[in-house]
């Protein structure tokens, strides 16, 4: 049986795969930014795998802290894409 | 004594934050805090200068768990370079918004992507790395995003997606290398790494989210739009400065972390890509109707310079030789910094004097604008690597070290993208100096147009002359201690 770090690992590596296959193919704005972001939760996933130390241990605290950081970063980039995105479209009608 | 390191990323941080609650001001605010950092990245250069590389661990954390700056003469010197060039463009950049609105939104960003910049070349670790790089594209974006028309909008569009993309790819790699060795530090990771698969694999994450920030070719797609729609300001600092910090990271973890992983090979590859380049963009900037684009494609092909180096400095033994050679590539990055910032600052004299920036549409702007069409001539002098340049003494030594390497095939490369560098120039001066109407005859001497003059002074002259003690302080005091 394979171990549960090990697990989540695979599946954020294949989390990684998908969203950046989806990510080049899509040239929608909308399609590409949640591409992205499926991208992103691969990339954190594997990060919690790696700080998983078994159950009775303490999680190693630094990638999770590097994950919160991820996160933010992420949020705020998503924020500033679909801001922009709006702004394309409301010239687009003027 | 290392307390410059703190202050070169607080003082525009505060003044970011300061400029954006207090915008009557924000003009001299932006200018007071880039002439203190510009101080303060002068007094790190010469505490690198007199004692060597030094490490400051914030908080005084053990290292791995706080953030720790360091400087050494490669960051040292490229800090110098970036702070200098921002100081020109602020300078610039106080004349060139009328907008009052525009101007309120320009200094808090503008000031945030020179904190992005400075902790960026100071970072001591991964992690502060990919934090910084997306600060810096996440202000670059909003600052291309100002021009605030269809174009601009799609161009950063584009260039946050395909930056979101690179910096998770990076992410991703970094995620491997703490996995394999547990640390993220810099120089304790430069002790510990060994060629396996799995720093293999992590290496080549980072190194491909790197190239699309770095906009090597065929990853260039994204900068030309972008850079050409920038106000000119901003366009100036993405040239000469975003694009080349993602550099200065690939050099960093290439050279000095992960040199037990690369194979020649790969290094021979990005140097192939890095030629393709040079002849790619210098090609396409021939090709280019409108001044701003035509600068953005030439950043392209010297990018393309910088990479070229790579395969040689992997391919040189250890000693002078390969100094020489990582010296050259840095007084190319150095000269290439200073003149496509004059270059793009002149640009924006000329649009807003013209109206437009179509090349072809130039004619009596050399009778209207003498100053600024002899500072885009002197840049242009740089850029095709004519003496006394810069990157003339860059390219000398290019040549060189690819004989030195018996890679003979570099020099016809640098050649050919010399004779089109010198094509395009000319083609802007040949219209410029030709008779025409609709522009004013009434000569024109402003203060804009003194910080591009300055900038490519420094970019044609100073380095080529001065850049003697560059080759000593490089040798001598690069690599972190410890690492």
């Amino acid at each position: 049986m394979i171990s549960e770090q090990l697990l989540y690992s695979l599946a954020g590596i294949g989390l990684f795969a998908i969203g950046l296959r989806a990510t080049l193919l899509h040239h929608m704005l909308l399609p590409r930014l949640l591409a992205l972001n499926v991208c992103g939760a691969g990339v954190f996933l594997i990060f919690i795998a790696i700080a998983y130390a078994g159950v009775e241990n303490m999680a190693d605290p630094v990638p999770q802290a590097l994950v919160l950081t991820g996160i933010v970063v992420a949020v705020s980039a998503t924020a500033m894409a679909l801001a922009l995105g709006r702004r394309l479209e409301a010239l687009k009608d003027e | 004594m290392s307390d410059a390191i703190i202050w070169v990323i607080m003082i525009p941080l505060l003044g970011s934050l300061i400029s954006l609650t207090w915008s009557r001001y924000a003009s001299f605010i932006a200018i007071t805090s880039n002439m203190l950092a510009l101080a303060a990245s002068i007094i790190i250069v010469r505490q690198v200068y007199q004692s060597g590389p030094f490490i400051h661990q914030l908080g005084s954390w053990q290292t791995g768990l706080g953030i720790s700056l360091r400087a050494d003469a490669l960051s040292s010197i490229l800090l110098v370079m970036s702070m200098s060039v921002i100081s020109a463009a602020t300078f610039y950049a106080s004349t060139y918004f009328t907008d009052a609105v525009k101007r309120a939104r320009f200094w808090p960003l503008w000031l945030m992507l020179v904190v992005a910049l400075n902790a960026l070349l100071l970072s001591g670790d991964l992690f502060n790395l990919y934090v910084t790089l997306e600060l810096l594209g996440l202000s670059a974006i909003a600052l291309t995003a100002l021009s605030d028309n269809r174009a601009a909008l799609q161009a950063a569009i584009r260039y946050l997606s395909i930056g979101l993309l690179g910096s998770l790819v990076f992410l991703a790699g970094v995620a491997l290398v703490y996995t394999g060795y547990g640390t993220l530090d810099l120089a304790t990771l430069s002790n510990v790494v060994q060629a396996s698969p799995l720093s293999q694999v992590a290496f080549g994450l980072m190194t491909a989210g790197l190239l699309i920030k770095s906009a090597l070719f065929p990853l260039h797609f994204w900068l030309p739009s972008a850079h050409a729609s920038a106000p000119a300001p901003v366009s100036a600092a993405l040239s000469a400065l975003v694009v080349k910090v993602a550099v200065y990271i690939l050099l960093r973890l290439w050279i000095d972390v992960f040199d037990p992983v690369l194979t020649p090979f790969s290094a021979m590859l990005l140097g192939m890509l890095g030629a393709i380049a040079v002849i790619w963009g210098s090609w396409q900037a021939l090709q280019a109707q409108r001044l701003k684009l035509m600068a953005a494609y030439s950043t392209v092909a010297q990018i393309g310079y910088l990479f070229i180096f790579l395969p040689l400095i992997v391919a040189l033994p250890d000693g002078p030789l390969k100094d020489a050679a990582y010296t050259a590539l840095l007084l190319m990055a150095l000269t290439h910094g200073f003149a496509k910032s004059a270059f793009f600052l002149s640009a924006g004299v000329i649009q807003q004097y013209c109206g437009h920036d179509r090349i072809a549409e130039l004619g009596g702007t050399a009778r209207a604008l003498p100053l600024t069409i002899f500072v885009i001539a002197l840049s242009g002098v740089a850029l095709i690597g004519l003496p006394p340049s810069g990157s003339f003494l860059g390219k000398w030594h290019l040549i060189s070290s690819s004989l030195h390497a018996g890679q003979w095939w570099w020099v016809p490369v640098i050649a050919a993208g010399s004779i089109l560098a010198t094509a395009y120039v000319f083609r802007i001066l040949g219209h410029a100096f030709a008779p025409g109407e609709g522009v004013d005859q009434v000569l024109k001497w402003g203060r804009e147009e003194i910080p591009a003059l300055i900038l490519a002074l420094l970019a044609t002259l100073i380095l080529g002359f001065g850049s003697a003690g560059l080759w000593d302080f490089v040798s001598q005091h690069n690599g972190f201690p410890g690492g």
